[in-house]
This record gives structure tokens, C-alpha cells and sequence, in this order.
């Protein structure tokens, strides 16, 4: 491998690693309140971060800029405080990783908080325990496998994320080119032999990641 | 040492209203399934609201609608056992007993455990799995971690009717072992007529949400207050010799 592969791998890693461990931070928070609380507006909060999943992701690439660009409600802010803004870092492809991978946490650790036996929890807390220790000890304990499934597919969609990357990223090479966009500006620019590479060593990773994903979810206790 | 309870409920059309009290003894509250029996006991371990009412046990108030008390189950010093007994499964059978001795010291806590393993003859059974114990087994730890942090009252919910009969009268006589041992007021729900008979040192009849008779095993079987009490009762067959056995029989004609 050369050295522009290399740093797509690595900077591919670092992304995903990054973006997964804040969305398994959120998402199981997010999965929590949803599957254990009821409130107004609950199902509509669950649509407004499921949304990415099914948007192309130049919609979602386009929501982020609204927000975070350096005009943006959010990116405005941060560009007058601190003179910094994320678009065009590898902070931007953390995010878009972050906001379109999200999705598939919630969906998973929700679906394993609600199936947790509410009798176990009532348990729980007839002995004695708080809520936040009978979350600790008993239903994330029983969602585990589930969760660490939704990690694992998390962590390849982070890998594998491209156009809302494209967006708020850009596709600077040395900087913010992740694999997805080296394989694409390879192939645009006809270096069919790099591109392979990548290509095959891309689907095997994720091949990997959904056995992984599937042999955690199927073995729920 | 006892309980008083006072509750009035309203869910979709169906209307709970209970008052009773009891003392240190072991109450029955016998009725069909859908008499109120087990939403009282959820409502007196405070996983579910009363829409008005009194829960006390020994001078302190864990429920009163008047005053706005209401403390959270964990405040609640009821040791409570699920109809399906609610083991951990991915606690082992020490963990599940130890996890109802919340708020003790690391050393008194292991203590505690270990003598409640001794007392509920569950030794070499420590590092097993729920789904690894029989279904005896699994009744006498979901009682020892209902009991481990010594509540005031034990409430049971139909524990022993999903086991078969040798079973059951086996697990009837370790509650009336536990009751005399920890000398701890015992509530037991059922709907079975032999178990409410047999256990109770009082029974209170539940019928459509309220509770329709309340006496001694004896009372109530020869004096039925009203025909549905008749029906319920009479549906045991062997009662009069059971009544023999406690030198009773002399009454029924």
C-alpha cells in the first residue's frame, strides 16, 4: 500500500472510531429515553434522527452546512468566538459519520431496552435500586449483546459514510480524503489499480464488521 | 408489626376499592384472576398509583393521598415476590440474592448472602445460573432475595402456580417455615382455593375489586357472607377433612 492509502485507511479508522464512540455515547442515551419514557413529541423526536437513515446523504451533507458551516446557526457562533470553524477538518467527517450512523443505534439499543422483561425492572427496583443503578446493572446487562451489535454497525457505517462526508468535508487529499472519497477520486481520475485495492479491502472490512454485527445480535440471553 | 391498607383505583372500567388491615400473620387475598388481588400488592410496593388512599406498615406512611406521601417502591420496606419470580437471568444465583442487600457494607453484605444461601439450602448452587436451578430452587432464591434485607412484610404474587403439585406443597410448607423462622407478616395472593384454606391464618375474599369477606379459613367456609363466597369455597371438595385434621369437623352439619 502507498502512502495516500494508507492515510485514507488510517483516516478512515480515526473517523469511524471517533464518530462511533459518541454515537454509541447519544445513541443509547437517545434509545434510552425513547424506549423508557413517555413524552410529548417522543415519536417525532425518534423521526427527526431517523430521518438520516433514509435522506441521501447530500440532504443530510446540506442540513449540516445550514448548521454548522461557517453561515450556519450553530457554525456562526463558533466562527465568531473562536475564529475556527469545522468545515473542510476531519472534525466534519467525524460529524456526518456521527449524524448518519446515529440512526442505526437508536433503532437497535431502543428495540433492546423495550424488550427487557418490566417485571426485571420492577424488581430491581422494589430491592432497593435506583433507577440509574438498575439501568447500570440490569437492562443494559440484558441489551448488551443488542447494543454492542448496533456498535459494530455503527462503526461500519461510519466507515463506509460518503456524501454527506463529501459536503461538509470536502475531499481534500491528505486531509479529509477517507477511503470513500480516495476510491472516488481514484476512479473519476482512472487509477483502477489503487481503486481496486481499496475497493476489496473496504468490503472486506465491512463483511467482517456485519458478521461480527450479526453473531452479537442473534445471541441475545 | 403488620400492614393497613386502604386503596381505591379506577383503570378502564374496572374499579379497585380495598381497605384491610393485618397483624403479624399470614393474610390471603383469594379470589378469581381479575379480583384486584395482585394490583393491590402493586400498589402497596409502589409500582403502581393509587388514585386515592392509605398504605402503612408499623407507624410509618408510604402512601397517603391526603397528605401527598408517596414514596418510590425503593423506599418501601416490602420484600416483594413477582408471579414469574423475576430472577436476573444474567445474574448467578448468588448475585441475584445478594442484589436485594442494597445499601449494606461489602463485608455485611456477603455475610448476609452467604447465611441466606445456608438458610434456603441453596449451597453448591452459588455460581449456577437461574435457568440452571430447578424450579424449586428458583422459588426459595427469588424468597431469599425478597427477604435478605429483612423487610416488614412479605408479599407474594401466586408464586407456586406454575408448579406441579408435590411441588406446591412443598413450597407452602417452606413459607410457613420462612414465616415462623424470620416471624415476618406474610401476604400471599392466589387463586387457588386448597392454598387459601391451608395457608391463611386470615383470608380476605376479593371479588370484582372489592374485598367481599374477611375472617379465618374456618369462618368463612362455614359462613359464606354471600353466594359468589359459596361458589369460591365450595369448590374444594377435601376441605371438610382438612378441617378434621385441625379437630373442626364437629361444626359442619
Amino acid at each position: 500500500m502507498d502512502n495516500s492509502t494508507l492515510f485514507s485507511l488510517r483516516l478512515s479508522l480515526q473517523v469511524a472510531a471517533v464518530a462511533t464512540f459518541f454515537v454509541v455515547l447519544a445513541g443509547t442515551c437517545i434509545a434510552y429515553f425513547l424506549a423508557r419514557r413517555e413524552f410529548k413529541g417522543k415519536e417525532l423526536i425518534d423521526i427527526l434522527f431517523t430521518l438520516p437513515l433514509v435522506l441521501p446523504p447530500t440532504v443530510t451533507g446540506y442540513y449540516l452546512i445550514i448548521i454548522f458551516g461557517r453561515n450556519g446557526y450553530i457554525g456562526r457562533l463558533i466562527y465568531e468566538w473562536t475564529g475556527w470553524t469545522i468545515m473542510f477538518t476531519w472534525y466534519a467527517a467525524v460529524l456526518a459519520s456521527f449524524v448518519v450512523a446515529l440512526p442505526l443505534m437508536i433503532k437497535t439499543s431502543r428495540a433492546a431496552i423495550e424488550s427487557v422483561d418490566k417485571n426485571l425492572i420492577n424488581a430491581s427496583y422494589t430491592l432497593g435500586h435506583s433507577e440509574f443503578e438498575t439501568t447500570l446493572k440490569v437492562i443494559l446487562p440484558l441489551a448488551k449483546r443488542s447494543i454492542i451489535a448496533g456498535t459494530v454497525l455503527s462503526f461500519a457505517r461510519a466507515m463506509g459514510e460518503f456524501g454527506a462526508t463529501l459536503m461538509i468535508a470536502g475531499n481534500i487529499p491528505g486531509k479529509t480524503d477517507t477511503m470513500p472519497l480516495a476510491i472516488y477520486s481514484l476512479a473519476s481520475s482512472g487509477e483502477g489499480a489503487k481503486a481496486n485495492a481499496m475497493v476489496v479491502l473496504l468490503t472486506v472490512m465491512s463483511g467482517v464488521f456485519l458478521y461480527l454485527a450479526n453473531r452479537y445480535s442473534r445471541r441475545i440471553v | 408489626m403488620g400492614l393497613e391498607v386502604r386503596l381505591k383505583k379506577r383503570v378502564n372500567g374496572f374499579t379497585l376499592d380495598v381497605e384491610w388491615n393485618m397483624d403479624n400473620e399470614i393474610v390471603v387475598l383469594f379470589g378469581y384472576s381479575g379480583a384486584g388481588k395482585s394490583m393491590t400488592l402493586q400498589m402497596v410496593t409502589g409500582l403502581m398509583r393509587p388514585d386515592e388512599g392509605y398504605i402503612a406498615s408499623n407507624g410509618k406512611i408510604f402512601f397517603d393521598s391526603s397528605k401527598d406521601i408517596d414514596l418510590p417502591p425503593q423506599g418501601r420496606p416490602f420484600g416483594y415476590v413477582f408471579q414469574d419470580l423475576a430472577l436476573f437471568p444474567h445474574m448467578t444465583v448468588k448475585e441475584n440474592i445478594q442484589y436485594g442487600a442494597n445499601g449494606m457494607d461489602r463485608t455485611e453484605r456477603h455475610k448476609k448472602t452467604m447465611e441466606m444461601i445456608r438458610a434456603f439450602h441453596l449451597d453448591g448452587l452459588e455460581d449456577r445460573l437461574p435457568r440452571e436451578v430447578s424450579g424449586g430452587q428458583k422459588q426459595r432464591i427469588a424468597i431469599a432475595r425478597a427477604l435478605i434485607r429483612r423487610p416488614d412484610v412479605l408479599l407474594l404474587d401466586e408464586p407456586f402456580s406454575a408448579l406441579d403439585n408435590p411441588l406446591r406443597l412443598e413450597m407452602r410448607g417452606l413459607l410457613k417455615e420462612v414465616r415462623s423462622e424470620f416471624n415476618i407478616p406474610v401476604v400471599l395472593v392466589t387463586h387457588d382455593i386448597t392454598e387459601a384454606l391451608t395457608m391463611a391464618d386470615r383470608l380476605i375474599v376479593y371479588s370484582g375489586g372489592k374485598a367481599v369477606q374477611t375472617g379465618t379459613p374456618e369462618e368463612i367456609y362455614l359462613n359464606p357472607a354471600t353466594d359468589e363466597v359459596v361458589r369460591l369455597v365450595h369448590t374444594m371438595p377435601e376441605y371438610p377433612e382438612f378441617l378434621h385434621s385441625f379437630g373442626l369437623s364437629s361444626k359442619i352439619s
